[in-house]
């Protein structure tokens, strides 16, 4: 990425003579092209050293790493002098699979593998073709028989036992593959001619993105079971999925709607001319190029909605932020939290970073 | 031309309705008709469950004695209050969070935005990984992180005194204050008159300069309206401004102003995380304004703070202000994230309300219509600010 000038200084930056060492034209053009700015670099440089000093101090220095299983007087000892990584080795696999049965705990993992190498390809350009809703559909199966089991051999194991990073992941997935779908209906629906389909969409878009998500969730855990007829309940899991794919597909909608703005009218008045139907030109002609548009804005918004499964935690789903609190229950490693939070924050971090550096990609690609 | 041009076109079967006003019909009836239907049976199910379990439906409990306490509010509140008290005190926290988040998040995102396009390099690239990094990481985790270090702080005994009478300690921050009565509220209500007043002289002074050319002279008017006119009531109502410091007392803190560990984290995680996507707007917004701009006014030779305030700034908000109102609502609708950490802001309350009476369906509306009500407020006032800054063409 370019470094961006500030602005009304750059001009005068860029007629400075372009003589001697490069290293020493690099550094006064960049850290020393006045005295202010001289001034500014020390400063910074001072607190970030101070700051990595005492990151390091803390974070590796004065650290445990390792203890004898579950004994926590290691880093008790340290008394807020150092992290105690110890509790990474100690809690990760609660951390990761939450309370899924310990020996079955590779199901899981594969199904996480499964689930990087399906975002992996779907990134790739080359395979955006109609293959790529086949391979969805075909991995999110072979992710839901790995999980519940109770075929081929493998164990049941109930919805009530999962945890962890599994079901951050599938809640996001999930999430994506039906509200991706609802997003496009109701974004068509909200630039409709049609009076009623049109104020339903806004209802709903404008009803959902008023509210806070926690107010969905609430409505998910508590409201449902009145919703339904009495003896038909289902699994609180679910109840989640649909409050957030009923979420995710409000928010879609509105990237999608700014995409099919973008599509000049042209392209509509040559379809009309074509004679195709409602649905074929919409699905041959408008969609793909207004889908193309916002493709950057779609990966932010996946990107926002990933961390936002994280609420979950409020109505005690074990996703991956829940695991985490709930490693810290544990009264010998309470004092750690901060580190199992770090832990867990670089784990979000992970995947939202690539999503993020992708759009970046993606960007810069369209743009020329 | 032959004489078929002529023929009146075929009847239909509706007269002069096409086959696509059919069809556009035909879908209507079948989307509202399966709303209706699917809306129809969640209700039916609701009454039918409601009346097995003999709740009663409506706002009645409203007024019945709530119980419940809240720990730390802007507004008195004692358990003994009703429902709808405790549910109107959780709207001033959410709100008290809300305001003051939002005012905080614009300095400091401003002011990263700002570093991210300087000319030094260490400083952009600081801005950017603060960025990245909060940008990244679940808003919730980061409130869970700041609660646990708060909660990590020394006792009150024990606490931090980065200045002379503030303190931080697991009890919180607590800062000086000044104790605001009646005068005091007299005093600000003057100058508050006095800005309106200000302002409505200063538009037509300039409607005048509008007119004849001659430039007028606005700031005695400042001068009088804002500060001396309130000063003068001070004198005559007798203001103290005396500074309360806050002292350590056996185990707490008397005097001064507390913002409860709860409250501080919530603010701290909404302002920093909120600041990261500010950043990065008003990074937009500036770089949208043209490199030619900046050189016209150079050109000029207009002084540079005039020439970001009156040229660079004002185009720079066409860009920046639509993205900034859905930031504000964010922030606004992600401090219900406060159930969390227990700091009891409308949700909170409405949550503990529904678990204490049953009303769901009753507590669900009063978030929804809180927050319904807060997203259209937010959105008009940004839409009217914003239809005053967009650019005019023809």
């Amino acid at each position: 990425m370019t470094v961006i000038a500030d602005i009304p200084e750059a001009p005068r930056a860029a007629r400075r003579p372009q003589a001697g060492n490069p290293v020493l034209r690099w550094l006064r053009a960049n850290l020393f092209s006045s005295i202010p700015n001289g001034i500014l670099t020390v400063v910074l440089l001072a607190l970030l050293a101070k700051g990595i000093f005492s990151f390091v101090q803390w974070g590796i220095t004065n650290a445990v790493w390792l203890t004898p299983a579950t004994d926590s007087s290691a880093c008790r000892a340290l008394r807020g002098v150092g992290a105690c990584w110890a509790i990474i080795p100690e809690k990760y696999r609660f951390i990761l699979f939450g309370t899924y049965p310990f020996d079955e705990q590779w199901r899981p993992a594969l199904s996480v593998l499964l689930f990087i190498a399906l975002f992996y390809l779907s990134t790739r350009r080359a395979l955006w073709r109609r293959e790529l809703v086949f391979l969805w559909i075909g991995v999110l199966a072979l992710i839901s028989v790995l999980m519940w089991g109770g075929v081929l051999g493998l164990s049941f194991v109930s919805q009530d036992r999962w945890g962890g990073l599994p079901v951050t992941l599938i809640l996001a997935t999930f999430g994506l593959a039906f509200g991706f779908p609802l997003g496009i209906l109701v974004a068509l629906g909200r630039r409709s001619k049609l009076p009623a389909i049109r104020s339903l969409s806004v209802l709903y878009v404008e009803l959902i993105r008023g509210v806070p998500l926690v107010s969905l969730l609430f409505m998910a855990s508590v409201m449902f079971p009145l919703f339904m007829p009495s003896g038909f309940n289902i699994d609180k899991l679910l109840r989640a999925q649909i409050a957030i794919i009923l979420f995710a597909g409000a928010y879609l909608a509105e990237v999608i709607r700014g995409g099919l703005q973008a599509v000049p009218r042209g392209q509509y008045e040559a379809a009309d001319a074509l004679g195709l139907s409602y649905w074929r030109k919409n699905r041959l002609i408008i969609l793909p190029q207004a889908i193309r548009h916002v493709i950057p804005p779609l990966v932010n918004t996946f990107i926002a909605f990933f961390k936002d499964t994280s609420l979950v935690l409020i109505i005690g789903i074990f996703d991956l932020l829940t695991t985490a609190k709930t490693a810290i229950i544990d009264p010998a490693w309470q004092q750690f939290s901060v580190e199992v939070y770090i832990f867990v924050a670089a784990i979000y971090f992970v995947f939202c970073f690539a999503m993020s550096r992708y759009s970046r990609s993606l960007e810069a690609t369209s743009r020329r | 031309m032959t004489t078929d041009a002529r023929r009146p076109p075929p009847r239909r079967l509706f007269g002069t309705w096409g086959r696509r006003e059919l069809q556009g019909l035909f879908w209507q009836v079948l989307v509202v008709g399966i709303a209706v239907a699917v809306v129809g049976f969640l209700w039916s199910n609701t009454v039918t469950n409601l009346s097995a379990r003999r709740i009663t439906t409506g706002f009645a409990f409203l007024g019945r004695e709530a119980g419940m306490p809240i720990a730390d509010s802007l507004l008195a509140y004692n358990p003994r209050d009703t429902y709808l008290w405790a549910f109107i005190v959780g709207v001033a926290n959410t709100l008290r969070v809300a305001v003051i988040g939002i005012v905080l998040a614009t300095i400091l995102g401003t002011l990263i935005g700002i570093s991210r396009l300087s000319a030094n390099w260490l400083l952009s690239r600081l801005a950017a990984v603060y960025v990245e990094t909060l940008r990244d990481i679940p808003l919730l985790l980061q409130l869970l992180f700041w609660y646990v270090l708060m909660q990590a702080l020394p006792a009150a005994r024990a606490a931090w005194r980065p200045f002379e009478g503030v303190f931080l300690s697991n009890r919180g921050l607590i800062l000086p204050a000044i104790p605001v009565g009646t005068p005091q509220l007299w005093m600000l209500g003057t100058a508050v008159l006095g800005l309106v007043v200000f302002y409505a002289i200063r538009r037509w002074l300039i409607a005048q300069q509008m007119r004849d050319g001659r430039p007028r002279v606005t700031w005695p008017f400042a001068v009088g309206l804002i500060l001396a006119l309130p000063a003068t009531v001070s004198v005559l109502l007798g203001v103290s401004w005396t500074i309360e410091w806050p002292q350590l007392r056996g185990f707490n803190f008397v005097g001064g102003l507390t913002l409860a560990p709860e409250y501080f984290a919530l603010l701290i995680a909404l302002v920093t995380y909120t600041s990261a996507f500010i950043a990065e707007i008003v990074r937009s917004g500036i770089q949208s304004v043209p490199r030619g701009q900046w050189d016209a006014a150079n050109a000029l030779g207009l002084r540079r703070s005039f020439m970001l305030r009156q040229i660079i700034l004002p185009q720079a908000l066409r860009v920046i202000v639509p993205p900034m109102t859905s930031q504000y609502l964010n922030l606004t609708k992600n401090s219900s994230l406060a159930v969390a950490i227990g700091y009891q802001d409308v949700v909170s309350i409405a949550n503990t309300t529904l678990n204490q009476t049953g009303q769901a369906i009753e507590a669900i509306a009063l978030i929804m219509a809180v927050f319904l009500t807060i997203s259209l407020s937010i959105s008009f006032f940004m839409n009217w600010y914003n239809a005053r800054i967009a650019l005019v063409e023809r």
